[in-house]
C-alpha cells in the first residue's frame, strides 16, 4: 500500500465511507497531502463507491482543495473591495519581491504558494492573508514579511 | 480619531447589547427544555425576528415549517459560511460566545423535533476550530446530562462564497458541489438527505436564544414594526472606526453615516457586495432594515477619493468567480456584466450600451436560480444608476 | 391518489394533479414553453432558465420544468418580462458559444439554433466571450468540442443518472466551469463505453460522433477496392428519421436501394451473422449447460450476452474479473468482417486485401469495437469503417438521393439472407428471444410454446426483465436437461446492466443466460441513432423491429439455408475450429 493509500484508507476509517463524507475526507487528505493528487481521488473513489470523474468534480468545486500540487505553505491574499481599498496591491509585491515568484506560483523550493482570495471575513482590518490557516491582518509590506518568515 | 465620535458609538452600543452579552448557560438550556414545541416556535414568531444571515425570513415560519413536516429524522444547520464581503459578525460571535449559538441550535431541535445539529463553518475561519471543538464538547456532554437527544457536529467549508445558500450549503454537507437546488421542495420540508431540515445563521440563532430568554415583547421595545429587535453591523472601509456594532434595526442611513464616516463618505454598500450602494445624497431617505434596505450586516463606506468603477469591477470580478455556475443568467451574465463596463470604460462600447447592461442586470434578477445571480443587480443597478459618469470617464 | 388542483396559464383554467409541473400543464393546453436542459430521459435540472414563466405574486419568474403546480396559481408564459428573460439567456449562450454554425455536424438539428431562430435573435449580441479550445479527437467514437458546451449538464447527467457509467462530470465553477471527465483526460482513457448516450441527448454539436464518411466515400471512389456494407436491424426502422419520415417507419428496402446508389459493390446484413451469433451462442450455452448439468464440471455460468461493444467495454472496466461469463462470441458486425474477408472473398475470388468492409450501425461503441487491435482474425482488420444511422442519412442527402422516391431492394443472399429472430436482435430482449427459438427446438425438436413464436415476456421496455423457460420433452442428446428450469434475465441501459452484473459477481446470480444491451431499449436506442430520443420514439422504433420479423417468412436462425451453406461449405459446425478462429474473441481487463 502506498503512503497515500494509506491516508486514505485512514480517513475514510474515520470519517465513514457514505456520500456525505466526501469533504470531510477530501479535507485531510489535502491537510495530510498537501493536494489532491490522482492517486487520492481514485483511492477514495474507490473507498466511496463513486467514480472518479464525480470525485474530481466535487473537489474542483472547492476553492481551498487543489488538484495540482502546491507548496507546503499556501498564502491567500484577500482581493475583495475593502482588503483591496486599504492597498493589498503593496502587500502582494513585497511578498512577491520576497519569494521572487508571481500570485499563482510556487516557490521552486516548493515552500511557498501565493494565491488570491476572495473575502476571508477580516474587513475590518485588512488587508488580511492566510498562510494555511492562520490568519494574518492589518498588514504592511513589513508585517506580511515578517508573518512569512515564520515559514520559512 | 474623534473623540466625541467614538463616545457616541459607545452610547449606542450600550444600547443594544443582547449577541454578545454573558449568560448563564445552564439555566438556559434548562428555560428552554422545559418549554413546550410549539411554546418555543409561538414565542420566536411573535419576537418577529427575521433571518439575519441577509436573506430576511421569518425564523418562526421556517421553524415551524420544518416542526409542521412529519418525519422521524430531522436536521438543525448553523450557517456559519460567513462569505458576504464586509461581514465579520459570525467569526466573532463564534469567537466569544459559541454556546449561545449552540443553545440556539438547541431550541430549534427541541422546536422541531430534531436530534442532529450541525455547524458548516467556511474554511477561512478554520483558526476558530480548536476552541470552538472543545466548547461544543463541553455543550454535547451538558446536553447529554440533560437526557435531552441532541448532538452537535462541525463540518467545515473549503472556499466557496455559494455555500451560503441554504440548498448549496445542504448540497456541499451531502458531500457534492455546492450547486443550489430547485426551490421548492424548500429545505424545512426536504433539506439534508431529503429530510426537514433548519438552516439558520449564527446571529439568527443567538437571537433566538435572548427572545426566549427575555420575551418576545423586550425584543419588540427594539426596531421597526417591520424590522423587530437588533443587528449586528460589520463596518469596514472609509470609517471612522472599524468593526462590530449591535444597533438597533431600522436606523436612518444618514445616522449611520453621521456615526461612522469619515466625514467624505460618498456612498454606503448596504449589504455586502450583493447589496445595494446608497449614494450620499439618498442617505436621508434610506432606513437600514427590511422596509428600506436589508444587510446581513455588511456596511462597507466609500469616501470620495474611491473610485465606484473599481468598486464595481471589484464585486462583478467576484461573482464571477463564486458564481456556481450552473444557470445561464448567473454564469454567463456576471461574465457579460464586467466585461460590459470595462469595454465602455476602454471605448469600446458606447456608454449607451450601460443601458443593455441594465436590462441584464434585471433579468438576472428574476431569472436567475438562487440569491446569487439573482442579487449581481442590485450592486450593479445602483452604482451604474447614481455613479454612471465613474464608470463611463 | 394525487389531489386535483385548479389553476389558470395565461387566463385559460386547468385542472390537474398535483404532481404535475407548470411545463406539462402547459403542455396540456398546447402551450410551448421552451426548454433546454430537460430531457424527457432525465430527472430535473432547472438550470438553463429558458422555461421560465411568471407566476402572480411571485418576485422571481420560476422555471415551469421544476416548479410543481399550485392551487390557484395565475401563470403567464408570454409576458414582456418572460420574452425579455428568453432572449436574454439565448443570448448569453451565443456570447460563450461557437457560432459557426454553418460548418458544424448539427447545423439543422441542433436545438440553440432552433431557438435562436425561434426566437429571432438578430444583432442583440453581448461581447463575444467564446474561447478557443481544443477538439478532444481522443476517442474513435465520440468527438467533444467544448467551445459548442452550453452547460445543460445533460451529458452529465445522462452518463451519471442513466447509465450510471459517471465518466463524465461538472467541474469547477463560475467562469471556469466545464463538463469534462477524470483529470479532464481525453474520452479514450477513462472509463467511457463509447455507448453515445450522451451524444443522443446533447443539444449542440459539443458531442458528435466520430464521422468515417469521408473515409467511406474515398473507398467507394477507389476503383481498386470492392466495398461491401452491412447494416444492422436497428438501422432499417430508424434511417427514415433523418430523412423525412416518422419515427418507427421501415425504409429497409429503399435502404437497400440507396446504399447500391451510393456504390457499394455488394449490400449485404448483418442480420446474417447475427443469425450465424444464434448458432455460435446457443451451441456455446448449450455445451456449458451440458458441461454443468451432465459432465458436473465448472461452467461459466450465467452465460453474458457479447454483442454490446459498450457492455463489453463497461465490464471490461467496472467488473474485469468475471470476463469468464461473457459468450466467448464475437458481435454480429465483427463475425461479419471476419467472414467477409476470408468466405466471401474465398466465394467471389477477391482478394480480401482489396476488400473494404463498411458497417452502418445503430451505435457509437461498434467504431471503437472495429478498432479493437484483436479485432482481425481474417489477417486484415476484419471491419474497415463504422458510420452511424445519422452518416448514412448524411451521405444519402449528399448524394443527391431521393429516398422517398426509390424502389425497395433486396440485398444480396451470400452474407445477407436472415430471418425474422435476427432482425430482432435490434430490440432490447431480442437476442434473448433468437436464442430461445433455437436452441428450444435444439433441445426439444420443438418449436418454443409461445404464439406465433413471439416470446413476450422477454420483450418491453421494463430496464430488468426475467422469465423462467420449462424443459420437457427432450431429444435424447439433451435429455440431462429434462424437468430444468432456464432462467434468464435481460437488462438494458448500463444502470440495469449493473445490477444484473453485480448479481454475477457476488456469486448470487440464478440465471443461466442474460443478455444485456449497454443503450436504453437496446440498439434501437444507440448512440448513434437518430436525434432526438425519448421512450416514445424507441417504442415506435421498437414494435417496427417485432412486425419486421413477423412479416419475414423464415423466423429461426438456424433455417436461414445461408447459414446451413456457411457451415457446410466452409466453418464445419458451430464452435468448430474455424469457427473459433473467426467468430471468438477475448476480452481485455482494463483499471477503471
Amino acid at each position: 500500500m502506498s503512503t497515500i493509500e494509506a491516508i486514505v484508507k485512514a480517513t475514510v476509517a474515520k470519517n465513514g465511507s457514505s456520500r456525505e463524507n466526501l469533504l470531510p475526507i477530501l479535507q485531510e487528505i489535502s491537510k495530510e497531502a498537501g493536494f489532491l493528487s490522482e492517486e487520492a481521488m481514485s483511492a477514495v473513489a474507490k473507498a466511496l463507491n463513486i467514480s472518479r470523474a464525480d470525485v474530481y468534480g466535487v473537489a474542483t468545486f472547492y476553492s481551498f482543495l487543489d488538484t495540482k500540487p502546491r507548496g507546503l505553505n499556501v498564502i491567500r491574499i484577500c482581493k475583495t473591495i475593502s482588503c483591496y481599498m486599504h492597498s493589498k496591491d503593496a502587500v502582494v509585491r513585497a511578498i512577491e519581491e520576497k519569494l521572487r515568484i508571481k500570485i499563482g506560483e510556487t516557490t521552486p523550493d516548493n515552500k511557498f504558494t501565493l494565491v488570491h482570495t476572495n473575502c476571508i471575513g477580516q474587513c475590518h482590518e485588512g488587508p488580511a492573508m492566510l498562510i494555511n490557516d492562520d490568519v494574518y491582518t492589518k498588514l504592511t509590506p513589513e508585517k506580511a514579511i515578517s508573518a512569512i518568515e515564520k515559514y520559512i | 480619531m474623534d473623540i466625541d465620535k467614538k463616545k457616541k458609538i459607545e452610547q449606542y452600543s450600550k444600547k443594544v447589547d443582547l449577541i454578545f452579552q454573558d449568560c448563564e448557560i445552564k439555566p438556559l438550556v434548562d428555560k428552554i427544555l422545559n418549554m413546550k414545541p410549539n411554546e418555543i416556535i409561538n414565542t420566536i414568531t411573535d419576537s418577529g425576528l427575521k433571518g439575519r444571515g441577509g436573506a430576511g425570513f421569518p425564523t418562526g415560519l421556517k421553524w415551524k415549517g420544518a416542526a409542521d413536516t412529519f418525519s422521524d429524522i430531522k436536521y438543525v444547520i448553523c450557517n456559519a459560511d460567513e462569505g458576504e464581503p464586509g461581514t465579520f459578525k459570525d467569526r466573532q460571535i463564534l469567537q466569544d460566545k459559541a454556546m449561545k449559538v449552540f443553545i440556539g441550535m438547541t431550541a430549534c431541535a427541541k422546536a422541531i423535533g430534531a436530534k442532529e445539529g450541525f455547524i458548516y463553518i467556511r474554511g477561512e475561519y478554520n483558526y476558530l476550530l480548536p476552541k470552538l471543538e472543545k466548547e461544543l464538547g463541553e455543550f454535547n456532554r451538558i446536553l447529554k446530562d440533560k437526557g435531552f437527544d441532541f448532538n452537535i457536529k462541525i463540518r467545515s467549508g473549503s472556499g466557496a462564497y455559494v455555500c451560503g445558500e441554504e440548498t448549496s450549503l445542504i448540497e456541499s454537507m451531502e458531500g457534492k458541489r455546492g450547486e443550489p437546488r430547485n426551490k421548492p421542495p424548500f429545505p424545512v420540508k426536504q433539506g439534508y438527505l431529503n429530510m426537514p431540515t433548519v438552516v439558520n445563521n449564527v446571529e439568527t440563532l443567538v437571537y433566538t436564544v435572548m427572545v426566549l430568554r427575555d420575551g418576545p415583547d423586550e425584543f419588540k421595545k427594539l426596531g421597526t414594526k417591520d424590522s423587530r429587535g437588533a443587528k449586528v453591523f460589520c463596518v469596514s472601509g472609509d470609517a471612522a472606526i472599524q468593526g462590530i456594532f449591535e444597533l438597533e434595526l431600522g436606523m436612518p442611513l444618514q445616522e449611520f453615516v453621521d456615526l461612522f464616516g469619515d466625514g467624505h463618505t460618498k456612498a454606503v454598500q448596504v449589504g455586502g457586495s450583493s447589496g445595494h450602494c446608497v449614494p450620499y445624497k439618498k442617505f436621508g431617505e434610506t432606513v437600514i432594515g427590511f422596509e428600506g434596505i436589508p444587510t446581513g450586516g455588511s456596511m462597507m463606506l466609500f469616501n470620495s477619493s474611491r473610485s465606484m468603477y473599481h468598486v464595481l469591477h471589484n464585486y462583478l470580478e467576484f461573482f464571477e468567480e463564486e458564481s456556481c455556475g450552473q444557470c445561464v443568467p448567473c454564469r454567463v451574465g456576471t461574465q457579460q456584466l464586467l466585461k460590459g463596463i470595462e469595454a465602455v470604460k476602454k471605448g469600446e462600447k458606447p456608454a449607451s450600451y450601460l443601458n443593455e447592461l441594465i436590462k441584464l442586470a434585471e433579468t438576472m434578477r428574476v431569472s436567475a436560480k438562487c440569491g446569487l445571480g439573482q442579487s449581481v443587480s442590485n450592486p450593479f443597478i445602483s452604482i451604474v444608476d447614481n455613479f454612471r459618469e465613474e464608470i463611463i470617464f | 391518489m394525487a389531489n386535483m388542483v385548479n389553476l389558470k396559464i395565461n387566463d385559460i383554467p386547468l385542472k390537474v394533479s398535483e404532481d404535475t409541473t407548470l411545463l406539462e400543464a402547459a403542455k396540456m393546453l398546447n402551450i410551448k414553453v421552451p426548454t433546454l436542459c430537460q430531457h424527457p430521459d432525465l430527472l430535473l435540472a432547472g438550470n438553463c432558465r429558458i422555461c421560465v414563466v411568471e407566476v402572480k405574486g411571485s418576485r422571481t419568474l420560476q422555471a415551469s420544468c421544476c416548479t410543481p403546480v399550485r392551487d390557484g396559481m395565475d401563470v403567464f408564459t408570454n409576458t414582456q418580462m418572460v420574452r425579455r428573460s428568453r432572449r436574454h439567456t439565448l443570448s448569453l449562450l451565443l456570447s460563450e458559444h461557437n457560432n459557426d454554425c454553418v460548418r458544424c455536424y448539427k447545423n439543422g438539428n441542433c436545438e440553440l439554433q432552433a431557438l435562436a431562430m425561434e426566437y429571432g435573435i438578430e444583432g442583440e449580441t453581448f461581447i463575444d466571450i467564446s474561447g478557443d479550445t481544443a477538439i478532444d479527437m481522443s476517442s474513435p467514437s465520440i468527438m467533444k468540442d467544448d467551445s459548442k458546451c452550453i452547460k445543460c449538464q445533460r451529458c452529465v447527467r445522462t452518463c451519471q443518472e442513466l447509465q450510471q457509467v459517471s465518466a463524465l462530470a461538472v467541474a469547477h465553477k463560475g467562469n471556469s466551469i466545464k463538463l469534462t471527465t477524470f483529470m479532464e483526460k481525453p474520452l479514450h482513457f477513462v472509463v467511457c463505453t463509447n455507448c453515445g448516450q450522451c451524444v443522443n441527448r446533447c443539444p449542440t454539436g459539443a458531442l458528435i460522433e466520430k464521422s468515417y464518411i469521408s473515409e467511406v466515400w474515398n473507398a467507394l471512389d477507389d476503383p481498386a477496392k470492392h466495398v461491401v456494407v452491412q447494416t444492422a436491424p436497428a438501422v432499417r426502422v430508424a434511417l427514415g428519421e433523418t430523412l423525412g419520415y416518422d419515427p418507427g417507419e421501415r425504409v429497409t428496402g429503399k435502404m437497400v436501394t440507396a446504399l447500391r446508389r451510393l456504390g457499394f459493390d455488394s449490400v449485404f446484413d448483418t442480420n446474417f451473422t447475427a443469425d450465424l451469433t444464434i448458432m455460435e451462442e446457443g451451441t456455446e450455452l448449450l455445451m456449458r449447460l451440458k458441461s454443468a448439468l451432465a459432465d458436473k464440471n465448472p461452467a461459466a455460468l450465467p452465460q453474458f450476452t457479447s454483442c454490446s461493444p459498450g457492455w463489453i467495454k463497461y465490464i471490461e472496466h467496472e467488473f474485469p474479473d468475471i470476463l469468464d461469463y461473457l459468450s466467448t462470441c464475437k458481435s454480429p458486425q465483427q463475425m461479419f468482417g471476419a467472414i467477409a474477408k476470408t468466405y466471401y472473398a474465398q466465394k467471389s475470388g477477391i482478394d480480401p486485401k482489396d476488400i473494404i468492409v463498411v458497417s452502418v450501425m445503430p451505435c457509437t461503441a461498434k467504431k471503437f469495437e472495429a478498432n479493437r487491435p484483436e479485432m482481425n482474425s481474417s489477417g486484415y482488420q476484419d471491419v474497415d469503417y463504422v458510420i452511424t444511422t445519422r452518416e448514412l442519412g448524411r451521405m444519402i442527402r449528399e448524394a443527391g438521393i431521393d429516398f422517398k422516391e426509390l424502389e425497395a431492394g433486396e440485398c444480396d443472399s451470400l452474407l445477407g439472407k436472415h430471418t425474422g429472430a435476427a432482425v430482432i436482435f435490434g430490440a432490447t430482449g431480442g437476442v434473448m428471444e433468437a436464442a430461445l427459438r433455437t436452441a428450444y427446438e435444439i433441445i426439444t425438436g420443438r418449436e418454443v410454446p409461445f404464439d406465433n413464436l413471439n416470446i413476450t415476456p422477454v420483450r418491453g421496455m421494463e430496464g430488468v426483465r426475467e422469465a423462467t423457460i420449462k424443459i420437457e420433452g427432450c431429444v435424447p442428446d439433451w435429455s440431462f436437461l429434462e424437468g430444468a428450469e432456464l432462467k434468464v434475465a435481460i437488462a438494458h441501459g448500463l444502470s440495469n446492466a449493473r445490477k444484473v452484473t453485480k448479481q454475477v459477481a457476488e456469486g448470487k446470480s440464478p440465471y443461466h443466460f442474460i443478455e444485456i444491451m449497454a443503450c436504453p431499449g437496446g440498439c434501437i436506442g444507440g448512440g448513434g441513432q437518430p436525434i432526438p430520443t425519448s421512450l416514445d420514439i424507441r417504442q415506435l422504433r421498437m414494435d417496427a423491429i417485432y412486425n419486421e420479423d413477423g412479416d419475414l417468412p423464415l423466423r429461426k436462425s438456424h433455417e436461414n439455408p445461408e447459414i446451413t451453406r456457411i457451415y457446410s461449405d466452409f466453418l464445419g459446425k458451430p464452435l468448430s475450429h474455424k469457427s473459433h478462429e473467426l467468430l471468438h474473441t477475448h476480452y481485455t481487463k482494463r483499471k477503471w
